[in-house]
């Protein structure tokens, strides 16, 4: 017995479509911004091109906010001081993904992971890939550490940072 | 009910680039000077916060995630409205008016510098099957400046009057970055862009916030001395369609300060203010709001101008703030950036000449290409 229906709807072919043969009007912009990176993005990004990685300290909640930020959501106050922290930290939650962007499928897999950032408050950090690492190896709390690019290929980029591996303890 | 109050204001950047903050440091600036302002910790004291802005401006979507933290709204009750400023104005308005909090934050800002496509962006907004083929920002402002000027028999000084008036009024004011004394004539030899409009009239773009904190009677009397009541309004929009327009008025402007007025209990607006901020863009945008207004007519507008009624000094001051020939462009945030001119001129920080004022009326147009806009009247 027939449990379902699939209804047909209407198919258009891909011929079709190339020939327009149904009524559409296209646009194509360029949409281009700059963003003003302001002073705690940029103190972050010049720290970077160091080899640093720099939270900013709120004196009254006393949080080390990584990535920094010139204000403390908490307090509704300006931070006080640039503090250094570790390129070291401990895997928050990770996905192993196999897909691109355009829903195309990967040659290898991308490991995309949450770290918070030893000497940041808990539960700070930030998004990066995990490399030299089989994605079955990974795990929550899992301690890393960051592979830095060449001094002379970082620009002030979250990217300076290649990507974290394990930490070998 | 109770009557709704702005109690506290603050402004940041109002320059042509700040390349020394982000939107967010930005936002915080003008917060923090706003919650200074009124007496409050935003932590603790407030019910609900509103953004205005347009994903588009951002170059982010859904830009309202992006912007609690700065505000003193984390974790708390915020939302964007995509519009005008004035529009999340009355949005904050009526969330005290019904009730259901006491104390509303309203924050708008531009980062106009920002945005390296300015004219893709304002293409975007037209009517993509009969209109976006010819148009851009300019002719759709020109066609509309032809034909207002036509049916007014208005040569081309009087809205070149109109921009160095406002040029001029900027000077007094420290917010004000393209304010100047412009002649008539260098008005006039400036590049045509496309005709009647020249480079003059169109104002320039600068990034700027504006925070605005409005509150219930109640806590309005508790926390500040000088409350600035909004009595009354209202928001408008005319059709989308560029060749479908009324040229030789700003409906909008008049559906808007119709409901205003009604609600304000303003009978006679030509009376009514002591001073008017009105989108003052292109010049000719003055005369056609305040004629929208019914603040002048349209047999007796081109003589006010001409004689000076508007003038700083004159029996009704129109954009004593330099208006946004002077303030410059701030996309959504113009609305907003006139509020805080208005209140801090009704409480006698603004022109010496206004010192004393009781009433005024702020009108904003969203811009190019569209028809719609917004009015609030404001009362010490
Ligand atoms: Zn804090």
């Amino acid at each position: 017995m027939e449990s379902k229906k699939t209804l047909p709807g209407t198919p258009i072919t891909g011929a079709e479509w190339e020939n327009e043969v149904y009524s559409f009007r296209k646009h194509s912009v360029q949409l281009r911004y700059a963003w003003d990176a302001g002073s705690a993005v940029s103190g972050f990004l010049e720290g970077l091109k160091e080899g640093r990685i720099l939270g900013r300290r709120c004196n009254r909640c006393m949080r080390v906010l990584v990535p920094p930020r010139a204000f403390c959501e908490r307090c509704f106050r300006s931070t006080d001081e640039w503090v250094e922290v570790k390129d070291t930290g401990k895997i928050n939650t990770y996905s192993v993904s196999y897909v691109n962007n355009d829903a195309s499928r990967r040659d290898k897999p991308l490991i995309v992971a949450v770290i918070e950032i030893d000497g940041a408050s808990p539960g700070m950090g930030f998004l990066h890939v995990l490399g030299e690492v089989e994605p079955s190896k990974v795990h929550v709390d899992m301690k890393v550490k960051a592979v830095w690019k060449p001094r002379d290929e970082r620009v002030g980029a979250i990217t300076d940072i290649k990507y974290f591996k394990p930490l070998e303890v | 009910m109770t009557k709704v109050a702005i109690i506290g204001v603050g402004y940041s950047g109002y320059a042509p680039l700040t390349p020394h903050m982000s939107f967010k440091e930005m936002m915080f600036e003008a917060s923090k000077r706003a919650y200074t302002d009124a007496g409050i910790n935003p932590r603790t004291d407030v019910g609900s916060f509103i953004c205005c802005e347009e994903d588009l401006w951002e170059g982010i979507s859904i830009t309202d995630e992006y912007v609690p933290d700065q505000l003193g709204g984390a974790q708390r009750a915020v939302c964007t409205v995509s519009d005008d400023g004035l529009v999340g104005l009355i949005n904050g308005y009526m969330q005290i008016k019904s009730g259901l909090t006491d104390v509303v934050v309203v924050e708008s800002h531009s980062k106009l510098s920002n945005v390296l496509s300015q004219g893709d962006v304002t293409r975007m907004s037209f009517e993509p099957y009969y209109e976006r083929p010819f148009l851009t920002a300019e002719t759709a402002v020109a066609l509309e400046m032809r034909r207002y000027m036509f049916e007014r028999e208005l040569d081309d000084d009087i809205p070149a009057m109109v921009v160095a008036k406002n040029k001029k009024n900027g000077l007094g004011n420290p917010r004000a970055p393209y304010s100047a004394i412009l002649s008539m004539d260098e008005v006039l030899s400036s590049p045509m862009v496309c005709e009647p409009l020249r480079k003059a009239h169109i104002p320039e773009p600068a990034d700027g916030c504006s925070v605005t904190v409005l509150a219930s009677e109640e806590k309005a009397r508790i926390l500040v001395d000088q409350p600035v009541w909004i009595r009354g309004v209202g928001w408008f929009s005319d059709t989308p369609w560029v060749s479908q327009r009324d040229f030789s008025k700003a409906v909008y402007a008049e559906g808007s300060s119709k409901m205003a007025y009604k609600m304000a209990g303003v009978n006679t607006p030509a009376k009514h203010f002591d001073f008017i901020e009105v989108d003052d863009s292109y010049g000719y945008k003055e005369l056609q709001h305040l004629e929208a207004l019914g603040v002048y007519t349209k047999e007796n507008i081109k003589r006010a101008v001409e004689v000076g009624e508007t003038d700083l000094r004159g029996p009704l001051p129109v954009n004593p703030s330099g208006g946004k020939i002077s303030l410059g462009d701030m996309v959504e945030a113009n609305g907003l950036v006139r509020v805080v001119e208005a209140v801090l001129t009704l409480r006698g920080q603004g022109p010496r000449s206004l010192r004393g004022a009781k009433h005024a009326l702020v009108q904003s147009w969203r811009g190019p290409p569209t028809a719609s806009g917004s009015t609030v009247i404001l009362e010490v």
